[in-house]
């Protein structure tokens, strides 16, 4: 039995008297790749935000490594090791891509003051330490962007600025990691490398844990071990995608058959 | 050798530019003839869009990245043959010197618009209180100095009155917040009679270690001592400013403009970040007040008014948001230009306006773009190097 990293129970979110995400249960445990499939709408994202505190759950709990972060700020629960990346990319165009990897790493870097604007030996020592960091998980998950450190995000291509994405999330090491449609965007070419990438991680972060959301059905295939499938803020199905792709409320939800 | 040949033709670019940048600035603060004036303004505009045609601002922020050193000599030197120049004039010296007063404002307002996202209209009511504040104290037996710094940190506790409800609304609603403030500050000083209502206050003047600043220095202006005042005031400022930014805290104040969403899902705490800044901001504002009512030597309500408000801002939008180097030559521009063209009366405004709306057409990015950070002086050209 593998150890519990995430604990869902019973989630709920509402928005008046729209109800976007309804009882929600499930469990992540380390080194687990789950799939969160659905219908547009259906409360995938919905379901991101609310873990990650963004949105304020009405009724559920959050349990991480047992220790209960349900009503936490989005600061706490990124202190606490869930990162997450953005269904739209959310990155900061004009900003280099070192500036964008490095905040990911905000909770370990200095912010004080006098250290920064008086001590620029010692901060110059932390930015090279820093660089040396970035170039690490640049390596480390797609070796062909390191020379990209310094260039404005802008410059890069979709599949790159999604990869900086991750690598954001991922430089502060957390366990667990939210990937919101990375595929958004891309071509099925570009889908098929960052998914080789991302299976990398998980050979070389096995206690990691992802939760994935996808819409491109094979994607969910290949990668996932076990996928939960949502309609109207329901959980609907839970298994391996064979099993769930041809469970027949999921078709229901999906191709609207009775 | 070609590409120290290239560096050498940009060197001699920016030198020729820089020199022919000081002739027309401070042909521009001396002449008063209107012809002349007009020539001066019109080789002005030539000189921009040739500037612009060859690219000069580009390559100055490249040189100014790689080789600060030949940059700040390409600005320092000009600014004190021109005062050496104007020495005696003592016009020319009062808008040198308002000048630098103004851009230490807009220091303060980067911080607060140009890295954190927050707009504060209130730019003239913080230079008021730095400004009043100073009035009070100076006929009390404090230093002056320390009086000065006592305006900048009075600014920044007016400020935190604001910070709440800053804090509470964003975009548009945070400036309306602060337009009121504006507003309200200069009524409150209108019906104040202890702050001298209307009329306001008289100014005793500045003494620095026995200096009286309204004496004339060394047989000049006795503008002359503020304009150094002024200068040395912006760039402490300056080199504070440019400090925060290639650092972590910039990185952090840049995260909270961007992207609120982003910044809290990777810790950053926003109300912390936002106060930092618009403290820190208004705090600079505040001495830049002080300084500025201890050189007028009198002040009233409407020396803080909110159109003076608005100027802050311009500056700031004219000058590049978010690069501290370009709220110099903006705050020259909107300073200077409307007081030199006032032989064409109130149309001066309409030629001015005229003027701004023209740049931000066709630099829309303001005069001085904000590149990327570079944490240290030989950021990003390690890598180069190794290959």
């Amino acid at each position: 039995m593998k150890t519990s990293l995430l604990q869902v129970e019973g989630l709920t979110v509402r928005f008046g008297g729209l109800t976007a995400l309804s009882n929600l249960d499930f469990k992540l445990g380390e080194g687990d790749l789950l799939g969160l499939i659905g219908p547009n709408g259906s409360g995938k994202t919905t379901c991101f935000n609310a873990i990650t505190g963004l949105y304020k759950k009405n009724s559920g709990s959050v349990l991480l490594r047992n220790k209960e972060i349900t009503h936490s700020s989005p600061q706490n629960i990124y202190r606490n090791g869930i990162t997450r990346t953005f269904q739209r990319l959310r990155l900061a165009i004009g900003l280099s891509v070192f500036d964008n990897l490095v905040i990911g790493d905000a909770m370990h870097l200095n912010t004080s003051i006098y250290f920064n604007v008086f001590r620029r030996s010692n901060l110059r020592a932390d930015i090279k330490n820093r660089l040396e960091q970035a170039e690490e998980i640049l390596a480390f998950f797609n070796p062909k962007l390191i020379d990209n450190i310094y260039q404005p995000i802008g410059k890069l291509s979709m599949i790159d600025r999604r990869r900086i994405e991750v690598c954001r999330a991922l430089i502060s090491k957390p366990s667990v990691l939210l990937l919101d449609e990375p595929s958004a965007g891309m071509t099925h070419e570009e889908t098929r490398d960052f998914m080789t990438d991302l299976m990398e991680i998980k050979i070389k972060t096995p206690k990691l844990g992802v939760i994935l959301i996808e819409h491109e059905m094979n994607v969910i295939e290949r990668v996932t071990d076990r996928c939960i499938v949502l309609s109207y803020g329901k959980k609907i199905a839970e298994g391996d995608y064979r099993d769930v792709s041809t469970n027949k409320d999921v078709r229901a939800a999906y191709l609207g058959e009775d | 050798m070609k590409k120290q040949d290239k560096y050498l033709v940009t060197y001699c670019e920016i030198l020729l530019t820089s020199t022919i940048t000081t002739i027309l600035v401070v042909a521009f603060l001396i002449v008063e003839k209107e012809m002349l004036l007009g020539a001066i303004i019109g080789l002005g505009i030539l000189g921009f869009f040739i500037a612009k045609g060859r690219g000069i601002p580009h390559k100055i922020d490249q040189v100014y990245r790689e080789h600060p050193c030949v940059f700040y000599l390409t600005i320092v030197s000009p600014v004190i043959i021109a005062i050496v120049f104007c020495r005696h004039e003592h016009f020319a010296l009062f808008m040198i010197a308002s000048v630098a007063i103004y851009a230490t404002a807009c220091l303060g307002l980067t911080l607060q618009l140009g890295y954190t996202g927050l707009t504060n209209f209130a730019g003239a009511a913080f230079l008021g209180v730095g400004g009043y504040t100073v009035a009070v104290l100076t006929n009390q037996s404090i230093p002056n100095v320390l009086v000065i710094l006592l305006g900048g940190l009075m600014a920044a506790i007016i400020g935190s009155l604001l910070i709440l409800p800053v804090l509470r609304t964003r975009g548009h609603y945070a400036a309306l917040v602060t337009i009121a403030f504006a507003l309200l500050f200069k009524t409150f000083l209108e019906i104040n009679d202890t702050l001298g209502g209307p009329q306001g206050l008289k100014i005793a003047s500045f003494k620095f270690f026995g200096l009286d600043f309204n004496e004339p220095l060394l047989g000049s202006s006795f503008y002359l001592s503020y304009v150094i005042a002024a200068l040395l005031l912006m760039l402490v400022v300056f080199i504070i400013t440019r400090l925060i930014e290639k650092s972590w805290l910039g990185l952090h104040l840049d995260a909270v403009r961007l992207d609120e969403t982003v910044a809290s899902c990777f810790g950053i705490n926003i109300a912390a970040w936002k106060i930092l800044a618009f403290t820190l901001g208004n705090f600079f504002i505040g001495l830049a007040g002080g300084l500025y009512a201890q050189m007028l030597g009198h002040i009233a309500p409407t020396n803080f008014t909110f159109a003076d408000s608005l100027i802050l801002i311009s500056i700031v939008i004219l000058g590049g948001i978010g690069n501290p180097l370009g709220v110099i030559p903006a705050s020259f521009l909107i300073i200077v230009l409307p007081e030199k063209l006032q032989f064409i009366q109130e149309y001066r405004f309409l030629l001015f306006s005229i003027l701004v709306i023209l740049v931000l057409v066709y630099r829309p990015e303001g005069l001085l773009k904000r590149g990327l950070r570079s944490f240290y002086r030989t950021w990003g050209r390690e890598r180069k190097l190794e290959n």
